[in-house]
Formats: structure tokens, sequence, C-alpha cells
């Protein structure tokens, strides 16, 4: 029927309240491939929470989230993961005794299909650790690919939760504020891997962003969420130049 | 010793005195009726191999996967009853074990997957309570159905031939009895499980395992039907519990609620596990032997020290015989304080 391809991620009329707390209210919004689509808004706007919305860590109490043009309102988070869905989350979400490698390699092989292979020492999968650690290096943590993820610095571990997503090779990536909490001189590593994901042009990304520069540099589009509703949608340069986000954002900057 | 390491599933023991430990445990048990001449140890050498695959079996569930289940022994017991039952009923043939086995295995397997279904999706401590009912439930059905399961007087049957202790191979000085024939089914039979134990966890399979009980979320957001691999990892685990039970019942010829189904047996496997270093299959190797050893020497340990030590005042009273209890408890407090990631842990640590 549609001519034009179906939006990667679209939601519409997306709402969940937490009992009598709107979180986020009725949000329409449609990402397409090729894009970079960043969300901004203040501290509590509903950014992280729609984000658990379409990626499916929490039940829409209205509205709908279509994948590719499909209905996927009702499906487990794993079964989005393996329609191409990926997610890294805002707060380091890691398995924290298992190394830097096992933590990757999980991702590679869940992608893989490969986490029922009961009988086969996992040393023998050749092509999982070699792909593993061709993604630790790209984030540079090679170095410390067989330590404990809980022993790593913060900073590391948000590498860490970049270098998983990057192994499940999604279509639609997720970034939640990828760079918060990491040192100056480590946002460039993660910045420069968004933005060589973004030159692939069948692939989506979303990102929440607090640090106005990265997402002047990076973003295609910006949305603004603001008490859960989506107040601003457009180019970066007009939707920076709206009053409202003026106040919404520079709001939020104050506190 | 590459060989080794792929048998040993590429998960050597880490640091040299947890592999000597491993490698006298290993050494005891495969030559146990050379170096301990004497039914009465053979029996604990026995024991301690079906032991260390009830144990490892459980710790698959409790320290790899992070599931609480109190219904293990059920599926010790299931194993125990499918083979002596079907030696019972169908007469002392392999045919009987076979087939006893393997209905022991399908009952078990579908228990676990209902068990699973059923309970894994709500929270931990109900899984733990759910199956602490089903278990209990099942040991008083055992009990009940006497003129099925003997009761609970249990059930004495029969082997084939070839393992009943009455048996020789061959005559003379060198006779292979049929009891050690019985042993060293029980011990590669135990060695077998054990290595595939090893083997799964190792696996891709094994890893997700740990995923999940490090981080249940993630791994659900990777990707991963986090229900099936726990229910598949719920019914493996019974599935080898299962199996260790059939072990026992071969070896003792008898099978009964008190030598399976009890809710002893339960938390001695849950010390073992503990004792010896949860999530590492090696912990339920030193743990099982640690506690057979323990539960069968202390007494008469202790006779000696009673013996040794009259005269002095207090002493002999503290080390009366009928105190091993207490001072196995003691043993475990202890143990548990100075390692508290279980022996394995505190070896490898001093690497
Ligand atoms: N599971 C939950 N139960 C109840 N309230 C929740 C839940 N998750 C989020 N909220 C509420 O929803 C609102 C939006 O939170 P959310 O985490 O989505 O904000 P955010 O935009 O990501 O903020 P930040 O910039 O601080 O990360 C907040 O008021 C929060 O308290
Ligand atoms: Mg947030």
């Amino acid at each position: 029927m549609a001519t034009q391809p179906a939006a990667a991620i679209e939601t519409r009329d997306l709402s969940i309240s937490f009992g009598g707390h709107v979180a986020v209210n009725a949000v329409s919004c449609a990402f397409h491939a090729g894009t970079l689509t960043a969300i901004v808004g203040p501290n509590g706007a509903g950014k992280t929470t729609y984000f658990n919305l379409i990626s499916g860590q929490l039940r829409a109490t209205a509205g709908r989230v279509l994948f590719k043009g499909a209905d996927i309102t009702a499906l487990a988070p794993s079964r989005r993961a393996r329609a191409g869905l990926g997610r890294a989350f805002q707060l380091t979400n890691l398995f924290p005794n298992l190394s830097v490698h096992e933590n990757v390699r999980l991702a590679v092989q869940s992608r893989l299909g490969r986490g029922l292979d009961l009988l086969r020492t996992w040393t023998r999968h050749s092509a999982l650790i070699e792909e593993a650690d061709d993604i630790i290096r790209q984030v540079g943590l090679s170095a410390r690919r067989t330590l404990r993820a809980r022993l790593l610095p913060h900073g590391d571990q948000r590498k860490l939760e970049v270098a998983i997503l990057l192994a499940l090779r999604p279509e639609v990536f997720l970034f939640d504020e990828p760079t918060a909490g990491m040192s100056v001189d480590e946002v460039p590593v993660i910045l420069d891997l968004i933005h060589a994901i973004k030159g692939n042009r069948d692939r989506t990304i979303i990102l929440v962003e607090h640090k106005m520069d990265v997402v002047s540099s990076l973003a295609d589009r910006i949305v603004v969420l603001h008490n859960g509703e989506l107040v601003a949608d457009g180019d970066p340069a007009s939707v920076m130049a709206l009053p409202i986000v003026q106040e919404a954002y520079l709001g939020a900057a104050n506190v | 010793m590459s060989i080794l390491r792929a048998i040993l599933s590429g998960d050597p023991p880490r640091g040299r005195p947890l592999a000597l430990v491993l490698t006298a445990i290993f050494v005891g048990l495969a030559f146990a009726p050379l170096l301990f001449p004497g039914i009465g140890a053979l029996n604990v050498a026995a024991k301690i191999c079906y032991f260390v695959v009830l144990a490892a079996s459980y710790d698959l569930l409790l320290g790899y996967t992070g599931v609480v289940s109190f219904a293990h022994t059920m599926f010790f017991g299931i194993g125990g009853y499918g083979a002596g039952l079907a030696l019972y009923d169908l007469g002392p043939s392999w045919s009987s074990i076979l087939i006893g086995t393997g209905a022991a295995l399908l009952v078990a397997i579908a228990l676990a997957l209902v068990i699973g279904l059923f309970s894994l999706r709500v929270r931990a401590i109900f899984f733990a309570m759910i199956t602490l009912a089903v278990a209990n439930a099942f040991s008083i059905l055992a009990s009940q159905l006497s003129s099925f399961t003997g009761g609970e007087d249990g059930c004495t049957f029969r082997l084939p031939e070839l393992l009943r202790p009455g048996f020789r191979l061959v005559a003379g000085p060198f006779a292979i009895s049929g009891r050690l024939i019985s042993y060293y089914l029980v011990f590669f039979a135990a060695l077998i499980l054990f290595l595939l134990m090893l083997r799964i966890v190792n696996s891709p399979f094994g890893r997700v395992l740990q995923a999940i009980r490090e981080n249940e979320f993630r791994a659900e957001a990777l990707g991963y039907r986090t229900m099936v691999y726990r229910s598949i990892g719920n019914c493996l685990a019974a599935a080898a519990a299962a199996l260790a039970g059939v072990l026992s019942a071969l070896w003792l010829r008898y099978t009964g609620p008190a030598v399976t189904l009890s809710f002893d047996i339960m938390l001695d496997i849950l010390l073992m596990v503990v004792i010896g270093g949860m999530g590492t299959l090696y912990g339920a190797v030193i743990g099982a032997t640690i506690f057979v050893l323990a539960e069968t020497y202390l007494q008469s340990l202790m006779a000696a020290l009673n013996h040794a030590t009259e005269g002095l005042p207090l002493l002999p009273l503290l080390f009366h015989p009928d105190r091993w209890l207490l001072w196995l408890g003691v043993l475990f407090v202890l143990s548990v304080y100075f390692f508290p990631a279980g022996i394995v842990g505190g070896l490898q640590k001093r690497r």
C-alpha cells in the first residue's frame, strides 16, 4: 500500500502511566533508516521510559510501537532484540562477574543464535571469539578483555555497554546517554563509533543525550520531550531556536 | 595436555593447590578398591561418586543459573525408584535397568519442565517454596503408595548377575568380583556425567545460564529467552540428579525414602555445594568428598580422640562420639567463615 518504505521505528500515541503519573504521553514519532535522531529534554522528561517502551522493558498502557511497519507492542524484549532492536542502557547494565570478553561474546552469540549449543566448548567457537575481540578493540578495551566487568572503572563500563550494543549489530540503535559519566578524553571514542554506524545507511540511530555539542554535531533531527510529551521535532538548527526548547532545555541545565 | 584440556572443556582447575586436591580425589576414587580395601571404604568411595554427580547437578541450578530449588532430592529419588522398581518388578536384568533409567529420566524431565513453566516466572523465594511443596508431596506419595514403592521401608532388589556381590569374573587370587564391577560402573558413569556437565557449563549455553544469574534483565535485552534457558537448565539438572539416583540404587541394591527423598539429603547437597564453592563444578567434587568423609569418619575419629584424651578434664566429654553432629556443624561454620567463596574459591585465591 505505502509507497514510502515503512519507518524503522514508529510510535503512535504511545503512552504509559505509573499510577496516576503519565510518564510518556501520546508520543507519535517515526524514525527512518539512515538517520540519527537525538531525543532531548530535562531530567524526568520520560526519555528513558520512551526507550523502555520501544525496546519492550515496559509495556505501553496505550498506543502502539511499529518496527518496519509491523506491530511489536506486545512482543517481549528478547523478541524485539532478535528482530533487530538494540539498546544501550543509561544506567550501566552488564554481567558484573563475567569478563569483558564474555560480556561482548554473549551479545555476538545471541545475534548468531548459538545460545542453545550445549555440547561444544565455547573456546571452539572461534568466530564468536574473534568478533568479540574485534569489537572490544574498537571501543578500546583490549587491554582489559579478561577483567570482570564489575572491576572496570566507570568510563570503561560505559564503553563496554556500547560494545555490547555494537555486537548485536541491530538495525535500530537506542543509545541512552552513552557518554554520561565519561571523562572528556573518552567521549570522542564513543562519538566516532556512533558516527561510523551512521555512515551505514540502513541503520537507524536514536540517541538520548544531554550534551548539546554532541547533539548538534551528530544529529540529523532533534525531538524534544517534556513532561512525557513530544513538544518539538525538526532539524537541529530550527529546533534549538524554538523558545519552548530554550526554556525546557536550559531549564534542565540549570537544575 | 591439550587432550586433557579438551576433556575438561577448556576449564581445568585454576591454581596448583586446587589441581592437587582434585587429582588426589580422582586418584583416590579411581583406585579405591586397591588403595582402600574393605567393603566399608568402597561404600564410601561409591557414595562420593554419586554424590559428586548430585551436588554438581545442583550447582548447575544454584551456582550457575542462580535458581534456588529444594526439589533436587525428588529427582534423585525418581532415579533411585525408577531403577529400583524396574529391577524389582521386571526382574534383575540389564534391560530392566535401561527401562527404569529411561522412565526415570522421562518423569524427571517432565516434572522439571512443569515446575519450571509454572513457577520460574514468579519471584525466586516463591519458586523455592513451590519446589519445597512439590518435593514434600512427592515424598509423601512415595511413602503412601506402599504396594508400589515399598512405603517407608523402601524396596530391596537384585541386580543382573554381573553386578552381584557373589559373582566372580575370574577365580583365584585376582578375582574380579561383581562388587568391583559395580564400583567401576558407578565410578565411570559418575565421571562421564561430571565431564558432561563440565562441558555444558563451558558451552555457549552455559554462558547464557551464567548471564541469567548475573543479570537476567540484560540477558533478555540481548535477545535470550531466559525462561527457555532456565527451563532447559532445570531439566538438565533434574536429569543428572535422576541418573545419580540410578547409580545410588545400583550400588545400594536398595531404594527408599530415607536414602533418596529425605529433606536431610537436600540440606546435605546444599552444604556440599556451598562448602565446595558455588558456580564451579569442581566445588561440588570437593564439597561432596569432604562431606561424605566427614559424615562417615568423624564419629570414629572422635571415638579415637575421646580415648586419647581420657583422664584429661573436659576434653573427653567434648570429643564424645555422640557429639559428632555438633562438630560437623562447627566444621561447616568454620569453612564458610574462612572460605566465603567456597573451598575452591579459597584455593584459587592462594595462587
Ligand atoms: N518504573 C517506574 N515506576 C514509576 N515511575 C517511573 C518508572 N520509570 C520512570 N518513572 C517516572 O517517569 C518519569 C520519567 O522518567 P525517565 O527515567 O524516563 O526520565 P528521563 O527523561 O530518562 O530522565 P533523565 O534525563 O534523568 O534520564 C520520572 O518522573 C520517573 O520518576
Ligand atoms: Mg533517562
